[in-house]
């Protein structure tokens, strides 16, 4: 049975971990000294090297990403993403609660390599804990000399300031980010012309990288390129962390070597297995987002090359188990609902469509129901997302919408239409199957 | 209660020098202003313009695209409960019910005593901890029934000094010594 491994997570159990003494105590901030001691460049070549793929949900390679910073353009900016909130994702958190030093010092090493005037550490607004910790820790390493002014005794000198978001998951898009971080509304910015590298926050070259992507960084630079990537496989390096939610008996997240483990081995190992022994129906492999897999995908590697090649995503690795007797036209209207309440409105098919989907889903499972309600949920959504293939084709700026349409709602349909049918013939779910005890029309308004 | 009162607005001149343009110090002096009131007035509005060197309108704008920010009176507890997937797969919806018929309140409803507004959330990032809900944004994980009936005669009974009051962010803040800063650049 595979064993966790842990890289990035070694201080959550740590009572002292959050603090500057227990981090230091433990190797803390020697990352930094060390890319202090390098050429920028170097620094940047080593996480190419590594291989680090971003762990926000898009996975990007965090190297390459810096490298499209345009050369001689300055001021720029490093903004980091702790707005998670994809249904599903819990691991961000942890990291700003538990590590809240190994992100600043992953902070500061990105913004040595990539030359930033500024760092930005902007954390969801329902998280204070995690402001408290990440604010802790900051006023600590200012303190220290860590921060600010000739950090580490060197001629370099760079604020990093902690950022306070106030509740929409559109913001974990990184242009909604910087956006926000404007003090504007929270809505995508329309790219092409404008990508983040070369006009960002401020209209100045940007990089915006997750907390998970950058608490990865003083493990690269104190170990080195070669040493990471002899975790994982070819094409996925390091760890990573995995929620898993839902129907298994033991929940948890764990952080495991990526691209190794199966979701299987997740489940059965990890969790202990599918509560009551009952049988897996789905599961969301990348969260709230991502087209779901069934139970003939419990042998897929987590690796995202190859999840994504069987239509999914890995994403930013939430991983929401559902067993047996799951009302799967329920769960589809949960994560469709998700979408049109947190639609930002810019774009008619998203604004339109996500919510035209969730009123379908609402007579459905209230029992009014129409005949051609399922064709007419992929009409809607085909509007949203032509073809509603995975990745989602887009008629609008950013993937919400897309998500919504391409994601749990195609996959419930094509899986399990008797389900529907039942609905909308029957009025209530299939024998078997229950979830939840709102029917809509009692639900509260949102 | 309505501007900045002489301490808050001492914390909000300090937030402009963190931003290179002030108008970035916007949500935060938001929150400055609804840990101040309890939510966000107009007058607290029209004074962040002011700092921030923009129109009333242009801070209601931002303000009202995000979901904490409250522009009439809300309970002193704010309960926050999470029906989204992890959640409603292991009770969040009949959670919700149980918050509901406990309290007397359908969700958007504040008791008459001012003391509980309920609200259905969406994914909190506690996933593995579902159901699970917040007290002002305080977490409360794996919740039962008769624990959230705990919780709230803990409320009332006023044993949860963990919990402080609606709007109110975190005990610890940044705070950039004078003779450690970089310097923040205008842009």
């Amino acid at each position: 049975m595979p064993a966790p491994t842990k890289m990035i997570s070694t201080r959550w159990d740590q009572a002292d971990g959050h603090t500057l003494n227990g981090y230091l105590r433990t190797g803390g901030y020697e990352a930094l000294r060390k890319a202090l001691a390098m050429n920028p460049d170097a620094v940047v070549d080593e996480v190419k090297a590594a291989n680090l793929a971003g762990r926000g949900g898009a996975g990007f390679p965090c190297g390459t990403k810096w490298s499209f910073l345009p050369k001689d353009i300055f001021p720029r900016y490093l903004v980091v993403n702790g707005d998670e909130s994809e249904p599903g994702t819990y691991k961000d958190r942890l990291l700003m609660e538990r590590d809240p030093h190994q992100l600043i010092e992953g902070v500061l090493i990105a913004s040595w390599a990539i030359k930033a005037e500024q760092a930005f550490i902007y954390i969801r607004g329902e998280m204070p804990h995690a402001h408290e910790r990440v604010a802790a820790a900051l006023n600590e390493a200012y303190a220290a000399g860590y921060i600010g002014k000739n950090i580490c005794g060197t001629d370099w000198s760079m604020d990093v300031v902690l950022h306070w978001g106030a509740g929409a998951y559109i913001v974990g898009e990184e242009t909604a980010l910087i956006e926000s971080l404007e003090g504007n509304r929270g809505m995508p910015r329309l790219k092409p012309p404008f990508f983040p590298a070369s006009k960002g926050l401020y209209m100045q070259p940007t990089v915006v990288n997750n907390v998970e992507t950058l608490a990865n960084l003083p493990w690269i630079i104190s170990n080195g390129a070669a040493a990471f990537t002899s975790f994982g496989n070819e094409k996925n390096t390091g760890t990573r962390l995995f929620a898993v939610s839902g129907h298994v008996k033991n929940p948890g997240v764990f952080e495991v070597e990526f691209g190794t483990t199966t979701f299987r081995e997740l489940f059965y190992d990890f969790c202990g297995g599918i509560r009551e022994d009952r049988t897996v129906k789905a599961f969301i492999p990348g969260g709230g987002s991502a087209p779901w897999f069934f139970e003939e995908d419990l042998d897929t590697q987590l690796d995202a090359g190859v999840v994504g090649g069987k239509g999914s995503m890995l994403g930013s690795g939430a991983i929401v188990v559902m067993d047996d007797t799951t009302d799967m036209v329920k769960a589809a209207w949960r994560l469709v609902k998700f979408f049109a309440k947190e639609s930002c409105g810019k774009c008619s098919p998203c604004r339109e469509g996500t919510n035209w989907m969730e009123k379908i889903y609402r007579r459905i499972l209230d029992g009014e129901g129409r005949p051609e309600d399922v064709a007419l949920l992929l009409d809607v959504a085909d509007n949203i997302s032509p073809g509603l293939t995975w990745p989602p084709k887009q008629t609008t700026i950013c993937p919400l919408g897309p998500s919504a349409a391409a994601g749990a709602l195609v996959s419930s349909i094509r899986r399990f239409p008797v389900e529907y049918d039942h609905y909308i013939v029957h009025g209530r779910p299939i024998d078997g199957v229950s979830t939840g005890i709102y029917r809509p029309s009692l639900a509260p308004a949102s | 209660m309505s501007r900045f009162n002489p301490a808050n607005l001492e914390r909000a001149r300090e937030l402009l020098t963190h931003y290179p343009r002030a108008k970035s110090a916007t949500i935060p002096m938001c929150h400055l202003a609804q840990e101040q009131d309890g939510y966000l007035t107009e007058e607290a509005m029209a004074h962040i313009a002011e700092l921030v060197g923009c129109t009333n309108a242009e801070v209601y704008g931002t303000a009202s695209f995000y979901e904490m920010f409250k522009f009439h009176p809300v309970g002193t507890y704010v309960v926050g409960v999470c029906t989204n997937i992890s959640c409603l797969l292991v009770g969040g919806e009949e959670l919700l019910d149980h918050a509901s018929g406990s309290l007397g309140i359908r969700p958007g409803a504040t008791t008459a005593d001012g003391l509980f507004t309920l609200e259905e959330m969406e994914c909190l990032a506690a996933c593995t901890e579902a159901p699970c809900l917040q007290v002002n944004y305080r977490y409360e994980n794996k919740v039962t029934h008769e624990g959230f009936d705990r919780i709230v005669a803990d409320l009332r009974a006023g044993k949860r000094a963990d919990i402080p009051r609606h709007g109110m962010l975190g005990a610890v803040r940044q705070s950039i010594p004078a003779d450690r800063r970089a310097g923040v650049k205008a842009i």
